[in-house]
């Protein structure tokens, strides 16, 4: 291959397009300022996207051949693809959640349980709020429920 | 996978233990899974474990079926509440990916007596 006409442009479009949707799930997600709005992933597709652009507008002058029109083509529907794939699990699937419109609402009493603890002990609510932190009784407890480890 | 929420938690957890707040996380994980987690991550608060979906169904959070193999599992949520049981604080995520910060829970802490 003739590395002056090779179409950089569009294998690295494609391919930071998919750091791009990675690097949402494996870094950014980690930092509640990239996480919350992926601006940084939305950033990465953009600069993605402007090589695809680049990428197809060499393929397509003239001297260039059928092949690297068909591939540049095709690669870069590719990376359309995975910035699609990428705004469809955050701003759609993410918002597929249960309403909840039956969880306790600011003023109402939250209901008591008893669950196990790591210790196989079983713990209940009235325990934790009562349960002395640092030798001073507690001013509070923060329920934080979570989808589980795996 | 997405357990930045509870990194968070960890890290500022002396800042809520100096406004007498004690977090703790609720899931469906066995005591055996969340013991595990805990001690890979180095989570020191409080977990517990609620695999039948008792507690989760009573504060109305069952996500059917979302678990792996179709469990039904939590879906986020975070309520802050006081001595005496009253819920003072509430957060029901409409994203997935948006979660609460503990700035803000510490801000909200801060107001309870």
């Amino acid at each position: 291959m003739n590395i002056k006409r090779f179409n950089w442009q569009t294998w690295a479009g494609f391919l930071l397009s998919i750091f791009a949707f990675l690097s949402y799930f494996f870094i950014f997600v980690w930092f509640p300022i990239t996480r919350d709005f992926p601006w940084a992933n939305l950033l990465l597709f953009v600069c993605a996207i402007a090589l695809l652009l680049f990428g197809l507008r060499r393929a397509f002058a003239k001297e260039r051949s059928l092949r690297s029109k068909i591939t540049a083509s095709i690669v870069s529907t590719l990376g359309v693809l995975v910035c699609a794939m990428f705004l469809f699990s955050y701003f759609v699937a993410g918002r597929w959640l249960p309403e909840s419109r039956g969880a306790p609402q600011v003023g109402q009493k939250a209901p008591d349980f008893t669950l196990t603890d790591t210790k196989n002990k079983q713990v209940s609510l009235a325990e934790l709020l009562s349960a002395p932190i640092n030798g001073q009784a507690p001013k509070g407890v923060l329920l934080v429920f979570y989808r589980g480890y795996w | 996978m997405c357990n930045s929420e509870l990194r968070s938690i960890e890290k500022r957890l002396a800042d809520f233990s100096a406004v007498g707040i004690r977090p703790v996380a609720i899931s469906v994980d066995t005591p055996e899974v969340s013991r595990e987690f805990t001690q890979k991550v180095g989570y020191t608060f409080t977990f517990l474990s609620d695999p039948n979906v008792e507690a989760i169904r009573r504060y109305d959070l069952v996500h059917s079926g979302a678990g792996e193999n179709g469990h039904d599992i939590a879906r986020p949520a975070e309520f802050l509440v006081d001595p005496s049981g009253v819920v003072r604080w509430v957060n029901l995520t409409e994203n997935y990916w948006v979660r609460a910060h503990p700035e803000q829970m510490l801000e909200v802490a801060k107001t309870l007596k």
